[in-house]
């Protein structure tokens, strides 16, 4: 019985990491890349790592196993949104299908922060919004 | 009847080998710098879970220490790329 249980996640995750290994090589753009990339193999990794911890009858093995999980679900988002801010810095082109960018113009180039100015911000996102529905 | 032992080394090893040869051409072919950063993370991360699987099929729980110094590695690196990759376009 714990067999077959074994068995499934360890399916599993080698499938879901797998996945992600596809997606960074199939999409078209470095965000989607990094949209399928991150979750999928977190997703993964995390199901191999139960697999581990019910495999061997030990406290500090399940330990271990959890400390690596919770380490990696709190960092991996982390790392993805530094790594997307500073391809979005950089100018890292965009799909040509893409239907919205809610930042552009938004950000100051020069000192890196999001421009504070209300009446300019929520007229933007307002006309963001109409034209997200139109296109829907 | 197959055991787990045997389903641990004719499938789920080889489509985690495939899973990083398949990155690896990410990593070669990426246009940009940031496609490379996020390809050398996956691979760390898959190489954890390799790392994982090999603890159960050989039955030595050392191993997973290292693991936990992959994520550690992978964390800190890819933070670091970001922000010098940041820095970098200001000057």
């Amino acid at each position: 019985m714990i067999k077959i249980i074994l068995a499934l996640l360890s399916t599993g995750g080698a499938l879901s990491i797998l996945f992600a290994s596809i997606g960074i090589l199939r999409m078209p753009d470095f965000y989607l890349r990094l949209s399928v990339t991150v979750k999928a193999s977190t997703l993964g990794v995390g199901l191999l790592l139960i697999c581990a911890a019910i495999m061997f009858p030990d406290v500090s093995v399940t330990t271990k196993a959890i400390a690596i999980i919770f380490f990696l679900i709190i960092t991996a988002p982390i790392a993805a949104h530094m790594i997307g801010r500073a391809a979005y810095f950089t100018g890292t082109p965009l799909w040509k299908g893409t239907v919205v960018d809610e930042l552009a113009g938004m950000y100051n180039k020069e000192t890196h922060e999001l421009e504070n100015h209300p009446d300019e911000g929520t007229d933007e996102r307002g006309n963001i919004a109409e034209t997200s529905k139109e296109t829907k | 009847m197959i055991t787990l032992e045997t389903y641990f080394d004719y499938v789920i090893l080889p489509i985690l080998a495939i899973s990083v040869m398949l990155v690896f051409i990410r990593l070669f072919k990426g246009p940009s710098v940031v496609d490379r950063v996020i390809a050398l993370d996956l691979i760390i991360t898959i190489g954890i879970g390799i790392i994982t699987v090999y603890s159960i099929r050989s039955n030595q729980k050392v191993l997973l220490d290292v693991a936990i110094i992959l994520a550690l590695i992978a964390f800190l690196g890819t933070v670091a790329f970001a922000y010098y990759i940041e820095k970098q376009k200001d000057d």
